[in-house]
Order: C-alpha cells, then structure tokens, then sequence
C-alpha cells in the first residue's frame, strides 16, 4: 500500500454566508499516525476534516491526499482512502437495516455479492456489532449506532479514519470500549474531538484550533501540560493529568 | 407530551409486529403486497349505496389478524385516530342525498346515510387491510415487493428514505416546539405570529440534515443507485394463499353473499 500522508497547504475556507472557519492552515500528517484535533466549539474542527475527503473544498489554498490533491476528478478515489465517521450516527445510516447500511459503500465501489458479504461480516464483526446485523439502525443505542457507523466506514477499507467527535454521546462504558476498539486499528487516525483523556489515551499528537488556526501542534503530552495553550484555545487539562483534589497528588 | 405525538405517525411499532414467525409472515411479501391491492380496488369498486354485500369482506382482515398472530389494540387505535377523517369525508352525504332508499319503522332510510355508511365501512377496511400489511410484511419488504413489481426505484428509495427520516423529522419539530413552549409562558399551543419562524427554523434544520445524510452518502460512493435486497422466491404456500384469496374476493364482489344467503333460507323454509 502506498504511503498515505496528508498535506494541507495554506487552506483558507470561508462558508457562503461569510464565516471564516479556517485561516490559512497548513499541516502534514505522516502514514500510520493516530492525530487528535483538539478545540473549542466553533474553533473549526468539523470544518477541517470535511476538506479531507471532498466534503468542502477549500476557497483557498491545497489539500492533499497520499500525493493526490483533493479535486472533484479525484474525489472517487480519495473517497476510497479517507473513510469518514460523521459525527451524528444518524446522519449516516440511512438504510433499513445495520446489514443493508454496512454493505451500500461496498456495493458502490462494486464488489460482487461474496466479497460484499465477507467485508460486511468482517467489518461488523471487529466492532462488535455483528449481533446487531438485522436490526434497524434507528433502534439501536447511542453506542451501538457509533460502532455500526465506524463498520460502515471499515467495510469500504480505507487507508485514513477520520472520526468527528466519536465520544460525544457516549455513555462511559461505550465510551470505554470506543477506545479499545479505535486501539486495535492501524489505520492512520485523525480524531476531532474535546474529550482530551482519550486523546491521551490514544494519539501521540495533538493538533490545537483555535478561530480556524492552528495555536499548537507536536506531542500530546507536552500540550496537555501546558496549561497557558489549553486554557487560551478554551480548553481544560484532561482529568487524569490534573492533581487531586482531594489528596492533591497527580 | 413527545411520546404520545410520536406514536401516531409512526407505523415503528406495527412495523415491530413484522418480525414475527407465523403463516402470513412466512408468506412472499409480494404476494401480501398484491392481494392488498387487489383488495383495496375491489373495496373501492363497490358502489356507492352497497353496504351489505361489502360487509362479507371484513372476513379477510379478521382472518389474517388472528391468524398473523396480530394484537387488536395498535390497528384499532390508528383507526380512531384517522377515524375524524373518515367523518369528514361522509359528513355531508345524509345532508345532500336524500333520496329515499328504505322504511325502517318510523325511520326513513335515504341514500345519503346509506352511503355514508358505505363509505365509512370501504375506508375501515381498506386502512385496516393496509395496516395488516405493514404489521406482517413490514416497510422494508414492501419497498422490495414494490420494487419487484414494477414501481420504479425512485419512488420506492422516496418512500424507504421518507419512512427512515419521518420519525427524525418529527423529533425535530417537536423539539423546536418544545423549546418555544417552554419559554412561551402560555400553554395554548403556538401564537400564530410564531409559527412563520418555528417553521422556517424546521425547514432550515431540515435542509441541513439531507444535506449531510447526502453528503455521508456521496462519501459512501453514492452515484444515485440505492441497492436493494432481493426478496424470497415463490412458493407453493404463496400460489394457494393468493388463489384462494383472490377467488374469495372475486366472490364476495359479484354475489351478494348476506342477500343469497338470506333467499336460499327463506326460501328453503318455505
Ligand atoms: N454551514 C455553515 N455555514 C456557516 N458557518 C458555519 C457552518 N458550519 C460551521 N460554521 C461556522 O464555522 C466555524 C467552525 O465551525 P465547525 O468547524 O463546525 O467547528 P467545530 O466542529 O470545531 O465545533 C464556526 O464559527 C461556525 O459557526
Ligand atoms: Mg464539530
């Protein structure tokens, strides 16, 4: 498989009624990654991972994908690399069943029916969801939706998971095992998200919004630490990292 | 106050019903679908005075209720709820048609009543066989049926997506509302100076979620082709049902059955 970084170059995009939610933001991620992309509402997050795979295109400015700059000729294939986890599940299961949704992306790319069936029970199957095959989406929990959503996205085999907020609406217990999963992947990883104690858990950098710039960028435990940054891109240091109230040790 | 404004536009629990394993949900959904309609067209090709002759029909949603194993309760409470609707459509039948028909001891029997009659007894059916379908085939395999015979795929992917996003809609309104009544203050309903905004807002959310339900899709490789699942094959179960059910219609439309009924008892005792 070839090396799938990608390159944002001075990307300025500003939505049709005038806001500007991104200023002139350049980045690299490099293969094989896991990379959280941390800020307060509003500072641009949702924004940004739309431009990695064709959602919105930039007014300004360069993304590009694994060498391929993302243009509407080649949006078939970035597709294929970047698979996208929304951030409401009901935004993307739209079909009658768990089943029928898992298996739309694969049947688009135009795999035949054995293939469909394989990737469908496999991708089910990692997230644990396979019990839930015949059900309707609408009818499952919070937690169960979020897992059938990330099968959908792993039965089209992508390179890059780009997830926007996946704990938001977690009850703690689906949350925990959100992170286990999201553990086993080996996938370049790029993660929107507030809740810094799974970024700690999961990704070694940290990429910090704020107004649709990048105030910081480099490990995550060197910016977690750093109180000054977190607080000025409205955020609070993750739990785990903050002393004790009680006995007052870390 | 959501859970009772949700309920009723929403076949969720009759579809719930579906899944269950007896007879008439072993059956093909195509041939549920078709004798439905077959069923729904002779109803409604009755004419307007029939009431009696109609009446043997009812035969057939009693029947698949007991033997679909289906509860009275939900079908019966969908009825009451349209059954405002049905008033109001033969409302007016007594007031303008009164031509009279029959003497019932000191009561005239005109045309209009009879007909409203009619009428009330062809929208119970036809709504109650309707149901009956959707509680023993469920929506999903309709839209295969429909698919399969001939509807074309625009419509039946309209008609699965309207169904899928119905209820999420519906959430949406009453969320809005609810937030209006919560800081309106007044318990009587809507002001009308509010309803402009609250539906413009509900149109501008609704937008925003097809656009990104659209855009999930298109990042899925959507090129305008939905795939469906291809229903269960014909089978000796299928051809019996649908020919004993379509023989019985045939009969109940071009014999009178209660009126033959009566003549050959009277005329057997006399
Ligand atoms: N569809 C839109 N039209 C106009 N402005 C928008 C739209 N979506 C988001 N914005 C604005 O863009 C900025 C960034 O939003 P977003 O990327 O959604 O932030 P986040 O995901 O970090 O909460 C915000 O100021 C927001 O108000
Ligand atoms: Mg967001």
């Amino acid at each position: 498989m070839s090396h799938h970084t990608i390159d944002l170059t001075n990307v300025l995009y500003t939505y049709p009624d005038g806001t500007t939610a991104l200023r002139n933001l350049s980045l690299h991620i490099g293969h094989g990654e896991a990379i959280a992309i941390v800020g307060s509402n509003g500072s641009g997050k949702t924004t940004l991972l739309s431009h990695l795979n064709g959602v919105l295109f930039p007014t300004a400015g360069e993304v590009n994908i694994g060498g391929y700059p993302v243009v509407k000729e080649t949006l078939p294939h970035i597709r294929r690399t970047v698979g996208m986890v929304f951030q409401n599940p009901d935004d993307q299961l739209f079909m009658p069943t768990v089943y029928d949704d898992v298996a739309f992306g694969p049947l688009n790319l135009g795999y035949p029916p054995l293939e469909v069936e394989k990737r469908v029970t496999s991708a089910l199957k990692t997230v644990g969801a396979y019990a839930l095959k015949d059900r309707p989406p609408y009818r499952l929990s919070g937690g169960q939706k979020r897992a059938v959503a990330i099968a959908t996205v792993l039965a089209m085999d992508p390179a890059i998971l780009v997830m926007d907020e996946p704990t938001a609406a977690l009850d703690p217990l689906a949350r925990r095992q959100l992170i286990t999963l999201l553990h086993t992947f080996s996938h370049t990883k790029i993660i929107a998200t507030h809740d810094l104690d799974m970024v700690l858990d999961l990704c070694k950098r940290t990429i910090v919004l704020h107004n649709g710039t990048i105030l910081a960028d480099g490990p995550t435990l060197e910016i977690f630490r750093d109180r000054c940054i977190l607080e000025q891109a409205g955020l609070e240091q993750p739990f785990s990292m903050q002393s004790c109230p009680i006995c007052s040790k870390i | 106050m959501i859970k009772l404004e949700s309920t009723w536009l929403d076949l969720r629990n009759i579809d719930d019903l579906a899944t269950q394993k007896t007879f008439i949900h072993s059956l093909n959904s195509c041939t549920k679908l078709i004798t439905t309609l077959v069923f729904v067209v002779l109803v409604t090709s009755f004419s307007k005075y029939e009431v009696t002759s109609v009446l043997p029909l009812l035969f057939y949603p009693v029947t698949l209720m007991a033997l679909g194993n289906l509860p009275y309760k939900p079908i019966v409470k969908r009825l009451i709820l349209i059954a405002p609707f049905i008033v109001f459509i033969g409302l007016f039948n007594p007031v303008f048609d009164q031509t009279p028909i029959a003497k019932l001891g000191p009561f005239l029997i005109t045309g209009g009543w009879l007909s409203f009659l009619s009428i009330t007894i062809k929208l119970l059916l036809t709504v109650t066989s309707a149901l009956i379908l959707v509680a023993t085939t469920g929506m999903n395999s309709i839209c295969t049926a429909l698919s399969q015979i001939g509807v074309p795929k625009p419509i039946v992917i309209q008609i699965l997506f309207m169904y899928r996003y119905l209820h999420v809609l519906l959430e949406e309104f009453l969320k809005t509302n609810q937030a209006y009544t919560l800081r309106s203050f007044k318990a009587n309903g809507i002001h009308y100076k509010a309803w402009g905004s609250l539906l413009g807002q509900l149109l501008l959310r609704t937008m925003d979620r097809a656009h990104r339900i659209y855009q999930a899709m298109l990042c899925r490789g959507f090129d305008g082709k939905v795939p469906l699942r291809s229903a269960a094959s014909w089978t000796k179960k299928d051809h019996l049902y649908l020919l004993f059910c379509l023989s019985f219609f045939l009969l109940c439309r071009f014999i009178n059955i209660p009126q033959t009924l009566g003549t050959l008892l009277t005329g057997g005792f006399q």
